[in-house]
Parts: C-alpha cells; sequence; structure tokens
C-alpha cells in the first residue's frame, strides 16, 4: 500500500509541478520523493517509472482520444513508429525512466548515511 | 559503495535529463517535446474549437470576430487601427510559424534555423537584394501617413499574439526545430511582398538567352524563341487602339559579343508560377450582373499560402484571400467591386557586366567616368556554427550577386562580376494597392488604386456592381529598346542602363471591351501594335486561348459556368499538336502494344481527367520528344533553356525541316518525323517501366500524383496522391506540385455572392481539424460559398464561435 501510495505522490506532485515548470520539473519531484520517503532499491526505481511513467501515459492517451490521433499519428509517422498507440507508449517509457532514475538517485542519497536497518537475526 | 552507487545513478539521471532537454541532429529535445503537458501533445486539437470568447487587448474600442464553420473570421471592428490589430492577432494565432519561416526565407536566415545545409540558400537570398529592397520598402511605408499607421497596427497585433505565449503553444515546428518566434516588425510584411516578388518577378533567362545567342546566332534564335506566336491572344483584345503619344527611346547600336559561357544561374522560380482571370460582363451573364473569378496556380504546400477573412470597419467590408504576414486582403470582394490577379511577367531584372578599376572592387567604369561602390556585410548566423560574414558589392545598377566568391562552388562560379538590375530593389507601397482596393466602390477607385503597385507585375481583373469589367496590366516596367536586357549587358555603357519606366497610364489596360469579357492567364499582354518593347522568355499559350474560347461561348454565364471553366481539364496543347503527332507516325514499325497506346490517343477526348491513361501517354510521349528535339541546349558546362513548348509546337508547324531535329547523338541525319517515331517508342518504354516500378497501371491522376506538401517537406505534414485532374499548361493548372492555390468565383449585383476554395484549411497547425480540411472539397472541383455577415449581432448560426477584444483597461496603451 505504501508503494502505491508512493507512487500516486509523485504522479501528483509531477502534475502540479508540470501546470509551473518545464518537463524537467518531473525528474525533481520523482528525486524529492524518494529522498524524503523511504524505498528500497529497485522498488525506488519503480516508484519513480510507474509514477511519472503513468502520469504521461495517461496524459497522452486522454489527448490522443479526445483528438482522435489528428496528430500523435504523424508525429509517430515522422519518429518511423507505426501508430499513434505506440508514440503514447514511447510517451510514457521516456517519462518513466526519467523518472525511474530521478527516484533511484533520492533514495540512494537518502541511503548514504543511514545504516541499514538491522535485519532480524538469527544469530543477535 | 553506497556513494558510488549514489553516483552512478545521479550521473545517468543528469545525463538523461540533459539529453532529453537539448537538439540532437534532426530530433527535438525530446523530453520538451514528448511532455503531454507542453510537448507536441499539446498542439493537438480535438473537433470542438475553442478560442478565448473574451480577451482583453490593446484595442480602443471592443471588436468582436465570428468564425464560421471553415474557421474563417469575421473581423468587425469601430476603427480602422484595431481593425488591423485583429487581422494581424487572428492571423498569428492560425499561421505564426509560416508568416515568420517565409520572412525568414526572403531574408536568407534559413541557417540560423536549419543550420550550414542552409548557408549557400540564404547566400543567394541576400545577394539578390531581398532585405535591401525590403529596407527600402520600409522607408517609404514609413513616410506615409496610411501605410505606417496599418503595418504597425497590424504588427502590434501579431506580437500581443506573440506575447502569449509560452513553449506549450508554440506551434509545432518551432518544437521539432527547437527555436522560439520573435517579435515581428513592419520590415517582415515588407520582406513577405519582396519574397513574393521574387517568385514571381524574379525569373528571366538572359545568361542563358547570351549563350544561346553566342551558340546559334541571332537568327536562329529568333526562330526558336519568337514573343510573338502566330495564333496568339493577347490579355488586351487585338482590336484595343492606343490612344496615347508614347515615351519613345533611341536605341544605340549595341552588338552582343561575348566570349564567355555561362553556367552561372542558380535555382529559378517555378515556371508553372501562373493564374487565370476574368470577368464577364453583364451583358453576358444570366443575372445582368458582372461575374469573376480568379485562381492563382502557385506551388501546392502546407500550411496553405492563403489564409480568408472578413474585415468590417466603417468605410469598409471585404472579404477574400490574405497573405499570412500582410494587411488587407490581396484577392476579393467587397459590397461594390470584386478583383483578382495573375502574374504579368515581363523582363524585368537585367544583368550588367561590371568592369571594376581593380581589386578592391571600391569603383567601376560607366562611360567616362569611374563610380563608387558599396558594400554590405550580410551576417548570416549559422545554427551550431560560427556566423558567416558575406561583403556584396552594390552598384548603382543593384548588388554584384554574381562575383569570385559566389557560387561557392568554383566549377560553377563566375569569373566575372554581374550587377543585378531589378524593379523590386526600387521602393514601393503595394500595400497602399490592397488598402485602397479592398475599399475601392467603382472603376475610377480601382484605378487610383493600382498607382502604387510596381511589383512583383500583376494582372488586375475587375468587376462592379455598376456593371464595368476591366484589365490592368499592372507594374511599372522599364521602357526598353529593342532586346534590351535579353542579354547580358555591359555596365560601363551608360546607354545601356534603364532609361525611365513607362508611364502608368501608358500601361495596357482595356475597360468594358466589345467582346463582353476581359481575361488574363500569364500571355503575351499585347499585341505588336503596342507601341512600347515587350519581352519575357516565355509566356503563356494555352490556358489562355481555352479561356477565352470557353468564354466567347457564353451568352447567358452562370457562376457555375465560372466553376466548370476553373474545372476545365481539356489539354489545348495537345489539341494544337498532338494531331501532327499521330499522323506523322509510321505505323507498320508499331509493336502490337504501341499500337494500342496509338488508338488511345487517337479515342481521347483531349482532357486530362484522373482515370484516364491517354493524357499520361501524351504527356510522356511529348516530354520525351521535346527533350530529344533540344538536345543542343543540354550542354552540361553551359547554362541554356530551350524554346518553350508553345514555340516548340510553333516550329513543328512551320519549320518541320529546321536542321535542329537532327539528333546530336546519332551520325545520321534525322527528320522530326523520325524524332516523333522514336520518342513515341521510348515513351512505351518509360511507361512500362513506370508500371512494373509502381506496380498499379498509369492513370493520368497516379501517375501524375500531385502531392501538397508542407513547407519542411515532411511527409506526414503533407498530403499526398490528391486525386485531381489537369496539369500544366491546362486551365485546371494542377500539376504535381503546383496548382490552383485558390479558387474564387464572384456575381456581382444588388447582393454580392462569393463562392470559394483551397487545397488545404484555415489553419496551419498539422493537429488541427482545419489544417486540410477543404482539400477533399477542392479535389473534386466543388466550392463552399463565402459568406458575408453584415453585422455581428445578427449572426446566423453557421457560427461557430465568437470572440471579443474587449479594451484594457489595465493597459492604456
Amino acid at each position: 500500500m505504501k508503494f502505491i501510495a508512493k507512487i500516486i505522490v509523485i504522479a501528483g506532485l509531477s502534475y502540479i509541478a508540470e501546470l509551473f515548470f518545464p518537463w524537467w520539473s518531473v525528474v525533481v519531484c520523482a528525486f524529492l520523493v524518494n529522498f524524503l520517503l523511504p524505498t528500497k532499491g529497485f522498488n525506488a526505481f519503480l516508484s519513480g517509472f510507474l509514477g511519472v511513467g503513468l502520469l504521461w501515459l495517461m496524459f497522452a492517451w486522454a489527448i490522443d482520444a479526445d483528438t482522435n490521433s489528428i496528430l500523435s499519428a504523424k508525429v509517430a509517422m515522422l519518429f518511423q513508429l507505426s501508430s499513434s498507440s505506440i508514440m503514447v507508449a514511447v510517451t510514457g517509457l521516456v517519462g518513466g525512466i526519467t523518472g525511474g532514475f530521478a527516484a533511484l538517485t533520492g533514495s540512494l542519497l537518502r541511503n548514504i548515511n543511514r545504516k541499514e536497518p538491522a535485519k532480524p537475526g538469527y544469530y543477535t | 559503495m553506497k556513494i558510488v552507487g549514489f553516483v552512478v545513478s545521479l550521473i545517468i539521471t543528469l545525463a538523461l535529463t540533459v539529453a532529453l532537454s537539448v537538439k540532437i541532429e534532426s530530433i527535438p529535445p525530446l523530453g520538451y517535446f514528448l511532455d503531454p503537458f507542453h510537448g507536441f501533445w499539446q498542439n493537438a486539437e480535438s473537433e470542438d474549437l475553442y478560442v478565448d470568447p473574451l480577451l482583453p487587448a490593446q484595442v480602443r474600442q471592443p471588436v468582436t470576430v465570428l468564425y464560421d464553420s471553415l474557421m474563417i473570421p469575421h473581423i468587425f471592428a469601430q476603427n480602422e487601427t484595431d481593425l488591423y490589430w485583429a487581422q494581424g492577432y487572428v492571423q498569428a494565432s492560425h499561421r505564426l510559424w509560416q508568416m515568420e519561416f517565409v520572412t525568414h526565407v526572403a531574408a536568407g536566415r534559413v541557417a540560423e534555423i536549419v543550420g550550414e545545409r542552409a548557408l549557400e540558400f540564404d547566400r543567394r537570398q541576400r545577394r539578390k537584394g531581398l532585405g535591401f529592397a525590403a529596407e527600402h520598402s520600409l522607408q517609404v511605408m514609413q513616410e506615409n501617413e496610411t501605410a505606417k499607421r496599418i503595418t504597425e497596427a497590424y504588427s502590434d497585433g501579431i506580437n500581443a499574439y506573440i506575447q502569449s505565449l509560452s513553449y506549450e503553444d508554440y506551434p509545432i515546428e518551432y518544437k521539432l526545430l527547437n527555436y522560439q518566434p520573435e517579435p515581428w516588425t513592419p520590415l517582415k510584411s515588407a520582406l513577405l511582398l519582396k519574397y513574393m516578388a521574387d517568385d514571381l518577378a524574379g525569373s528571366e533567362d538572359d545568361l542563358e538567352s547570351t549563350n544561346a545567342l553566342k551558340l546559334f546566332g541571332k537568327e536562329e534564335l529568333d526562330r526558336y524563341f519568337p514573343v510573338f506566336l502566330p495564333n496568339r491572344d493577347p490579355i488586351i483584345p487585338t482590336d484595343q487602339r492606343w490612344d496615347f503619344k508614347p515615351t519613345m527611346l533611341d536605341t544605340p547600336t549595341v552588338t552582343f559579343e561575348d566570349s564567355t559561357f555561362y553556367t552561372t544561374t542558380g535555382e529559378k522560380p517555378n515556371p508553372d508560377n501562373g493564374s487565370n482571370n476574368w470577368a464577364v460582363s453583364g451583358a453576358r451573364t444570366r443575372s445582368g450582373s458582372p461575374l469573376l473569378a480568379n485562381d492563382p496556380h502557385l506551388g501546392l504546400n502546407l500550411p496553405s499560402i492563403w489564409y480568408l477573412v472578413q474585415l468590417h470597419a466603417p468605410e469598409v467590408n471585404v472579404f477574400g484571400a490574405t497573405l499570412p504576414g500582410a494587411p488587407g486582403v490581396i484577392i476579393g470582394v467587397n459590397d461594390s467591386i470584386a478583383w483578382g490577379v495573375t502574374n504579368a511577367q515581363r523582363d524585368v531584372k537585367d544583368w550588367y557586366h561590371i568592369e571594376f578599376s581593380n581589386n578592391t572592387r571600391d569603383e567601376y567604369l560607366f562611360g567616362d567616368r569611374m563610380l563608387k561602390t558599396q558594400r554590405r556585410i550580410e551576417e548570416i548566423k549559422v545554427r551550431g556554427e560560427e556566423t558567416f560574414y558575406d561583403t556584396v558589392i552594390y552598384t548603382h545598377y543593384g548588388p554584384v550577386m554574381y562575383d569570385q566568391t559566389f557560387p561557392a562552388d568554383s566549377s560553377i562560379r563566375a569569373q566575372r562580376n554581374y550587377a543585378m538590375k531589378w524593379v523590386a530593389h526600387d521602393p514601393s507601397l503595394e500595400t497602399l494597392t490592397f488598402y485602397y482596393l479592398n475599399r475601392a466602390q467603382n472603376y475610377q477607385e480601382y484605378v487610383a488604386a493600382l498607382d502604387y503597385y510596381m511589383s512583383p507585375a500583376q494582372n488586375f481583373v475587375f468587376a462592379s456592381a455598376t456593371n464595368d469589367v476591366a484589365m490592368w496590366v499592372q507594374g511599372a516596367f522599364p521602357n526598353k529598346w529593342k532586346d534590351q536586357g535579353r542579354f547580358l549587358m555591359d555596365g560601363s555603357h551608360p546607354e545601356q542602363e534603364w532609361k525611365n519606366y513607362i508611364p502608368k497610364e501608358h500601361n495596357a489596360h482595356v475597360l468594358n471591351p466589345e467582346r463582353g469579357f476581359v481575361s488574363s492567364a500569364n500571355q503575351v499582354p499585347v499585341d505588336t501594335t503596342y507601341p512600347y518593347y515587350v519581352y519575357n522568355s516565355s509566356y503563356e499559350h494555352f490556358r489562355n486561348r481555352r479561356i477565352n474560347t470557353l468564354l466567347s461561348g457564353l451568352r447567358r454565364a452562370t457562376p457555375q459556368d465560372m466553376m466548370d471553366i476553373q474545372n476545365d481539364t481539356y489539354n489545348q496543347k495537345a489539341a494544337d499538336v498532338l494531331g501532327q503527332m499521330l499522323d506523322s507516325l509510321d505505323l507498320s514499325q508499331l509493336t502490337p502494344e504501341e499500337k494500342d497506346r496509338y488508338d488511345l490517343l487517337r479515342g481521347w477526348n483531349l482532357k486530362n481527367t484522373i482515370n484516364q491513361k491517354a493524357p499520361t501517354i501524351f504527356e510522356v510521349w511529348w516530354d520525351t520528344f521535346y527533350d530529344q528535339l533540344w538536345d543542343e541546349f543540354a550542354i552540361d558546362s553551359i547554362s541554356l533553356n530551350p524554346p518553350n513548348y508553345a514555340a516548340t509546337i510553333s516550329l513543328m508547324k512551320q519549320y518541320p525541316d529546321d536542321p535542329i531535329f537532327d539528333s546530336q547523338r546519332t551520325t545520321s541525319v534525322e527528320t522530326m518525323k523520325d524524332i516523333l517515331q522514336e520518342s513515341f517508342r521510348a515513351a512505351g518504354q518509360k511507361l512500362d517501366q513506370w508500371v512494373e516500378e509502381q506496380e498499379e497501371d498509369y492513370q493520368w491522376g497516379d501517375y501524375k500524383a500531385t502531392s501538397v506538401q508542407h513547407m519542411l517537406q515532411l511527409a506526414p505534414f503533407s498530403v499526398e496522391n490528391v486525386p485531381v485532374g489537369g496539369g500544366r499548361n491546362i486551365v485546371s493548372a494542377n500539376s504535381s506540385r503546383h496548382g490552383a492555390s485558390w479558387k474564387m468565383v464572384v456575381a456581382l449585383g444588388e447582393e454580392v455572392q462569393a463562392w470559394g476554395v483551397y487545397p488545404g484549411g484555415q489553419s496551419g497547425n498539422p493537429g488541427s481539424p482545419f489544417y486540410t480540411n477543404m482539400l477533399d472539397t477542392w479535389a473534386k472541383g466543388r466550392y463552399y460559398p463565402m459568406k458575408f455577415f453584415s453585422d455581428p449581432e445578427d449572426a446566423p448560426s453557421s457560427v461557430l464561435v465568437r470572440q471579443t477584444f474587449s479594451p484594457d483597461s489595465s493597459n492604456p496603451e
């Protein structure tokens, strides 16, 4: 649940940031959220990937549907992609990968000065 | 370890962010571009047109704009300044990128956007003196109260729109090429008109003719390149009497002897740039009031060349086609008159060989004196590279376009210096012609409006509700002695200089001719009785004759008749020559396939409709024959232009035994008959090969493959294989990349009615439903009724949206 909440926080913050700032504001959002909230390794990446990626994917998809792919189909051809759906996917993917790495970076920075929580040990 | 992991991840993140924020080669910065909140996604528009219903603006009084179902704005302002402000704002909101790009093209500023590959193009534009010419025009615009007021109001409107934009609102081309719009200035409006002058009055064959003169001699040249053809049908009817005393010139004794061949001629405007226009007097129409029609033929481009608008303010109520970037209506109709234009070709650009005193090029010889040159340093910004500085020497003739540094390719570079003398370099106020035409109520006011019009020269057709029809061939035409400027001239001889212009009132014109109609289609303007020397390297000879034949046959003409003529695909060229071509074939030599093609041609109705094969056979045969015939003109190291189609046909009829028909590739002696036989066979092979490659049959529509292309030649933003009939030298002039860029038919009378269509749409945005929404209708030869609203308050239901600009109280400007 925490994980899903975090994705929603990243997506929500990114959405608000994009109202005022250029695209790279999503990088900052994914980074900050993972710096402030604890997550581990691959999950950190995934939170940024899904938070930003899904936001971009959903938004692009909504525009695509609302405009009958009038422009996305043409831009897809320009990029030699076969359809507007792939254009939507690529948009989500680019947002996702960037968001993912930003989130991972935030999480790793957080963890530099923290001891790893002691594992429930059999040897204590 | 943890630090290493963090640093690696940080580097990847930063590298990704940077990589997605910069343009790499031709790929736009993908982060910005794909971002659905700001990137290209924001350029996609849904079916429902949305505009801000109420916008605070720098207008003095409220301005209402109604957008009709074609998204044509109908602008209602309460004063002229507001009217042109709103025209600028509205035009920019649909066509900003195109407006700016075209003026960059004119100014030679393309390398600034696309980099080094446009440098040679930019140098050429600047060396033509387009910027120099626009600056001249700007100067006189600023000295004229009206011109200054309207161009500044128009600029302010465009700038108000530009200032309202942030990245997400930019037209998609800015996002793709990764640059920003800059503020508009009246200079850009002047540049746009110079761009049109270059496109329409920038073509000549002087150096080619000089080469041809040396190769063939004067006698052959006059035979191959006649200005007046036997069955000519000039714009001004041949029964016209010239009731003025011409300003005559002494013809100096000049010999055009030249020992050099010239290779230095670069890209030229498309020879298919032309148009049709005509007006039928009320005596020959069903309604009893005149009909007027116009279809300018230009490159078939997207965003569309024209933009439709209605402009309404006290003293003016006009509807028609505008050029994005210039205030006012260029081709249109108001409550009392309608007018249209076709290009009035004439040799208005000449070349002078300049003899400099030494390598500094500070002085040049003129008669027995030395004149000083001026230098203009052109600063050409090149994206991603260092700025290129080009020094252009100016003489009193004009810029020395070709010299030791240009063209850059030394294999075609001139060894000597040629200065260009061109009408369009002179300051002029064409904007005022359109300003006054938009308001003209009668023939006198139309003629007065033309006083300001110099370049590019046009045939202005006119019709009024009071039943006048007229045609003026209007422009600044140098008064020349015979053959002056037909060849390269010697700049050191003062007698070879242009002395004066033909007085405007002596320009060829006709009012209410006997025959009951006026028409023009880029043909020779006058017959030999006209007292001034008239020359152009090529005049249209087919469309005009067909139009006049059709118009002569009408007794009770209707608007539908006008549309039918505009859509006429009858091939006059084939009518002139195909019979002779077929008759000369030796049928016994034909293969069965060739015989089939022969039969198709014999049975052809001479129409270039899309689903027939005969027009393809004819056109391919003709082109093959033409190339074989004029092989004497295909010499690699020498620039030459063969005679045009009309002159070729005239030669075939008058001199079928001319030695020019002998092929240069063989030792035997060929006659015209031999070449026709051989080219018919070769044409068949070309067609077979085409079928093999395309895997479809060669119906004319498929073979011609008309396309309407985006200005950046991006295929997805273009429309290919538009099924439309017609072709070169045909009234329906749609060839593969060229055609009727705007078609208008007007019925004058108590209430003015207009119909129109163009191959595109009002929006310049490839993501808008209004980008190409008129294209199908255009291709089918159909029209939209053009709506005039007399009052914004009784706006009919066909209005999509309504926008009001209200005076912004927070901004006293």
